[in-house]
């Protein structure tokens, strides 16, 4: 083992120690040794991750196998690595986002009893998604797939004693696994037609595949890629809550903020967003599979982002902020602009992460409050808080310089470009969304930190600005989320940063286009072009109707939802997803359950032919017993009786066999 | 081999540490039945490891072979050996046992030394099943394997134990009746009982047929496969812990064991012919019974329609007639057997202290109990399928392997991912999360160290399994393989 792949193998291990010793043994460790520990595991995986950074961009890429986890038949499943420069991205991301949340929750945590669990359980995310990220196959990958599931599962249910709070964790497993059955079947496919999992033998063997057809259904064929694209796609929509799998990721609110910030904004969701990127060589055969990404992907964007111009609770507009977001990365991606989403998933891991933190700071100092319309005038007693949430909605609003301008702008340009079917509605959907989350980010700000104060006069008298482990995360996320895209697009996006980490069909290559557009423009360029374009506009005017509407005329908004009474309702009543769901499916498997098991195993198995047949046993010999009564003329009476019949039947047989 | 019979000893040793146990007659001294019964389960544990460690994972065949001599003029022999197909089982069966002894150890206050004595004589008996290769011996063993479990169930067992003692009792043997015919039919056609003659053996396909599903009455009961496995609910909810423990850990296996060694060599053309009839059995087993596990409100019952759902992945894997089902079935099999096992140990823990079964009566547990429902989550990740545990590897394999024979088949097995986890942790959020529900969980103690050491090694071997399963795996190609070759050859002329 060279010294490098030592550093490689160093990225996970150094948080699952941290995991393992603080989960094995917190209590006696005590609070600072234990958030110690993990928070060095997660400082060495990050300043290792720097130092792979640095030789990868001298192309030192890596591929090779860590140990052989099972032979069978012909097929050998390994555990490794594949380290190259969209890994290494990646792995900058999701440790950066986790120092910075570990940091956090010695101060968000502080008070709480299980304060060492949490942290075990954090380094274990980290540990799990750097193992999915740094995959080299696809059983690693499902590995790490599924662990996160499982850290998401044990954080969203941190407070198990909430009802809210176990409801939420199992229905967000279930989801997902509703996710991972697609995915998995996708993987059976892959080693059933390709004869590996391994990433580059599949990938080499993929254009080779790419005509062959396999008819599910008698008389129908289908491309053998696009049922796998599709398959692993819907491993994607559970993972980054994709419609109509995205019931799971509201509800997941209920975990301490932290974790919405690192697992269900920053990292974990985009889990799905970065295994297209990372299987570009397979998406890009199937062009039915990006339609169907475009489509769910537009969808999502537009119609999660409604969802947050009516809420009221601050993380759950954030919460909605992200789906939409992740809407944003998977049309992206069905346009076939995998940098472009992997860019805008590095921005918005920073500014959501950023405005996530920030509202768990105003949740903190608001004892456990979360509804914005008990908050209002904060910025005068929190304002590191308020500043850097300003700079996070800036960012998400796409306004320049900031860092989700670029990224945003660059897939809607993408889209703008895309010829696959059901680019147009996918381009409405993004470019219709810029307004909606203008307004409901600009509408969160107003409400919780401007206007006036609407708490109660406790709460109001204990206001004050978090400790500097809050803090001090949120200055470091603000930096990024302000510089991070003027900074890094002409690098990432148009000087090919990712070469042949990810793989685009010479059709579909709207970043080529984009790139001859842009390529010896400046950051300022860009900048100077987009703002004469149409979403900058609608950008500032969702602005403007958030300041309107929360601002100049705060008395409106309730009117409106009065004039619009069966629009808000849906809204407020998020489509009636969850109903239908817990009616449908939920209630509908237990329906069958029910029905299974009290008709199919109790009447019919057991009562019909088990305890039946038994019962038919016992009744002949009940029958058989009560001729054997002992008495002599019973006897003497059946002997004459059976000497009788059976004279009479000889005689008969003989009068009509014998005779003629 | 230094001339030591190995076998022998590990079936032989726990019998005869069974009689010893028994000799120390009542309860006053049931510490020391306890003591004894505890070495004699460790013994047996050691005596199977050389099996392992001298295990040549190269030769397809038989290992360790003794061969004496018993009926001389019915040719039967006193004839055992392992293969890649056995040696699993009979570890897991030896592992299995001392596990048990301790789980009874505080908890059986009654009869103590016939209690310790039944498992270590029905451990014996297990592995005499495992490694006959002589078919008239196995009998006698498959036969002697219900006595000692019988025996469990309706003494130490639950209120209804003597219905559910006799449920199981004649569902089994009924199923092993028409064994006995079919093997006395293959000795009067080949002149021999050893069971590798049988599969040199050609058969009509007529004869091929109903061999094999004389075998299937037998085997499936076993398993159990949908239709025929209301036995086992019954069994489960009867039965005391170690009991349970047994029952799915151990029990079970003999049945899929019985479909590899004896119906899809002896019977390999009548076998591909049914194989649509075996896949959808199991396939109906794994999404009926994944239904019905769901609306459970008592925890063991539960469990026990959950087994039912993981053994439908063994016999779908069985029937696959692919490398990566075959072991695939296998791998899951040993899983089972450790997962189930901590299943049924974790809810004996909570009866222990509780004495209830029922969901409903329990909630909060996780405030009382940490260390308890850190294990319990684990086992129950494992129950899911959740990567990383062995739980994973088995259903992982046989999914791929039914995906190499259709589509359709793998996506309906695969909606156990979806099953697994509802009922398995629906199951878990209401008793271990959420508030203290009611003064008895208020009142509860965690895990005392005896428990503690139990689940620890199971923990230690879900785990293990599923982030190394390489070892387990390795030692099965040759026989799984040489299997698969021949169940390819057709026995027709």
């Amino acid at each position: 083992m060279t010294d490098m792949q030592k550093l490689y193998l160093l990225v996970p291990m150094a948080p699952l120690a941290g995991a393992v010793i603080t989960g094995l043994f917190g209590r006696k460790l005590g609070r600072s040794l234990s958030h110690w520990i993990t928070i060095i595991g997660v400082a060495v995986a990050f300043f290792a991750s720097i130092a792979i950074f640095n030789d990868v961009k001298q192309g030192h890429n890596f591929n090779g196998a860590l140990y052989t986890w099972m032979t069978t038949g012909d097929v050998r499943f390994e555990i490794g690595f594949l380290i190259d420069r969209l890994t290494v991205l990646m792995m900058l991301v999701v440790t950066f986002v986790s120092l910075m949340v570990h940091i956090y929750t010695i101060g968000y945590m502080h008070d709480d009893d299980g304060y060492q669990r949490f942290f075990s359980y954090i380094s274990l995310f980290t540990f799990s998604m750097l193992m999915l990220v740094m995959a080299n196959n696809f059983l690693q990958l499902f590995f790490g797939w599924e662990a996160v599931g499982l850290v998401s599962y044990l954080l969203i249910g941190f407070w198990f004693t909430r009802p809210t709070a176990i409801y939420a964790n199992l229905k967000a497993f279930l989801v997902n696994r509703v996710g991972d059955f697609g995915f998995l079947l996708g993987i059976g496919m892959i080693l059933a037609h390709f004869g590996t999992l391994d990433y580059a033998s599949v990938f080499s063997r993929a254009p080779a595949m790419a005509s062959e057809t396999v008819e599910l259904i008698p008389g129908s064929p289908w491309l053998v890629i696009s049922v796998i694209c599709i398959l692993l796609f819907v491993g994607a929509m559970g993972k980054s809550a994709q419609f109509p799998l995205h019931v799971w990721l509201p509800d997941s609110m209920e975990g301490p903020t932290p974790i919405s910030a690192l697992i269900h904004a920053a990292t974990m969701v985009t889990a799905g967003i970065f295994m297209v990127s990372r299987m570009s060589p397979l998406f890009e055969l199937s062009e039915t599979a990006l339609s169907v990404i475009l489509v769910i992907g537009g969808i999502t964007a537009l119609f999660m982002a409604f969802l947050g111009m009516v809420q009221n609770d601050i993380k759950r507009v954030v919460a909605y902020s992200t789906l939409s977001q992740l809407g944003y990365m998977t049309v992206a991606l069905g346009a076939s602009a995998y940098s472009a989403a992997i860019f805008h998933l590095m921005t918005h891991a920073f500014f959501k992460a950023l405005l996530f933190l920030g509202a768990g700071s105003v949740i903190i100092a608001m004892h456990h409050e979360q509804d914005m319309r008990k908050m209002g005038g904060l910025k005068k007693y929190m304002p590191i808080t308020y500043w850097c949430v300003v700079i996070g909605s800036l960012a998400l609003s796409g306004i320049p310089p900031f860092a989700g301008f670029f990224s945003k702008d660059m897939i809607i340009d993408a889209v703008r470009d895309c010829q696959v079917p059901g680019a147009g509605f996918a381009y409405f959907a993004v470019v219709t969304g810029v307004f909606v989350t203008a307004f409901y980010t600009f509408r969160l700000l107003f409400m919780t930190f401007h206007g006036k104060p609407r708490m109660d006069h406790h709460t109001e008298s204990h206001l004050h600005e978090s400790p500097w482990t809050v803090t001090v995360p949120l200055i470091l996320l603000a930096i990024p989320s302000a510089y991070a895209g003027w900074a890094y697009i002409n690098p990432l996006l148009f000087g090919d940063y990712f070469g042949n980490a990810i793989a685009v069909n010479e059709v579909h290559d709207v970043i080529g286009h984009l790139r001859e557009e842009y390529q010896h423009v400046s950051s300022a360029g860009i900048v100077l072009r987009n703002i004469a374009s149409l979403p900058f506009f609608l950008a500032l005017s969702g602005i403007f109707s958030a300041w309107f509407l929360y601002i100049a005329r705060p008395e409106l908004p309730a009117k409106i939802a009065g004039r619009i009474r069966g629009i808000y309702v849906l809204l407020e009543n998020k489509y009636y997803f969850d109903e239908f769901n817990d009616w449908f499916f939920a209630g509908g498997a237990r329906r069958i359950g029910n029905f299974l098991w009290r008709f199919g195993d109790l009447k019919t198995i057991d009562g019909f032919f088990v305890n039946g047949s038994a019962k038919v046993v016992s009744g002949i010999s009940r029958l058989v017993r009560e001729l054997q009564s002992g008495y002599v003329y019973h006897y003497a009476f059946a002997m004459i009786f059976g000497l009788f019949v059976l004279l009479s039947l000889s005689g008969i047989l003989n009068a009509w066999f014998v005779k003629p | 081999m230094l001339g030591i019979p190995l076998l022998s000893l590990v079936i032989w040793l726990p019998i005869a540490a069974g009689v010893i146990v028994l000799a120390t007659g009542g309860d006053r001294n049931a510490n020391m039945a306890r003591m004894v019964a505890l070495a004699g389960s460790i013994l047996g544990f050691l005596v199977a490891i050389p099996l392992y460690t001298r295990f040549n994972p190269l030769i397809a065949g038989m290992q360790f072979v003794e061969v004496e001599p018993w009926i001389e003029r019915f040719h039967v022999n006193y004839h055992l050996g392992v293969d890649g197909i056995s040696l699993w089982l009979v570890l897991l069966n030896c592992l299995t046992t001392p596990l048990v002894v301790i789980a009874g150890w505080r908890v059986i206050e009654k009869k103590v030394a016939q209690y310790m004595a039944a498992f270590l004589i029905m451990s014996g008996i297990v592995n005499g099943v495992f490694m006959a290769l002589d078919s008239l011996l196995f009998y006698v063993f498959w036969e002697a394997m219900l006595i000692p479990m019988f025996i469990i169930i309706g003494v130490w067992g639950g209120p209804n134990r003597v219905y559910a003692a006799i449920k199981f009792f004649l569902y089994t043997l009924l199923g092993s009746l028409l064994m006995l015919v079919a093997l006395i039919y293959l000795y009067n056609q080949s002149g021999s009982f050893n069971i590798l003659d049988y599969y040199r053996l050609p058969l009509s396909m007529t004869a091929q047929i109903f061999i094999f599903f004389a075998f299937f009455v037998a085997f499936a009961v076993k398993v159990p496969m949908w239709p025929v496995h209301t036995w086992l609910p019954d069994a489960h909810v009867e039965a005391p812990t170690g009991g349970s423990v047994v029952l799915a850990a151990i029990m079970l296996k003999v049945g899929a064991y019985g479909f590899l060694r004896f119906s899809l060599p002896i019977a390999p053309d009548a076998s591909h012919a049914l194989s649509g009839f075996m896949i959808t059995l199991s396939l109906i087993a794994v999404v009926y019974i994944g239904f019905v596990a769901l609306v459970q409100s008592d925890m063991k019952k539960l469990i026990a329609y959950s087994s039912i759902s993981h053994m439908g992945f063994v016999t779908l894997g069985i029937f696959i007639f692919n490398a990566i089902g075959t072991e695939g079935a296998l791998v899951q099999m040993i899983s089972h057997g450790l997962v189930s096992g901590a299943m049924f140990l974790c809810v004996g823990v909570l009866y222990d202290r509780m004495h209830s079964r029922q969901i409903s009566d329990y909630g909060g547990v996780a405030n009382k109990m940490p260390m308890f429902a850190a294990f319990f989550m684990l086992f129950s990740m494992a129950n899911s399928g959740l990567p990383g545990t062995s739980g994973f590897a088995g259903e992982f394999m046989v999914i791929l392997g039914a995906m190499k024979a259709n589509f359709w088949i793998a996506f309906l097995a695969a909606t156990t991912l979806i099953f697994g986890a509802a009922y398995t942790l629906w199951m878990y959020k209401r008793v271990i999360f959420g508030a203290i529900s009611n003064s008895h969980v208020e009142a509860l103690l965690d895990i005392t160290p005896r428990e503690f050491l139990f689940l620890a090694v199971l923990a230690v071997g879900v785990l293990g399994m599923g982030i190394y399963p390489l070892p387990f795996s390795e030692l099965m190609h040759a026989s799984v393989n040489d299997l698969l070759v021949h169940v390819a050859q057709t026995k027709l002329q």
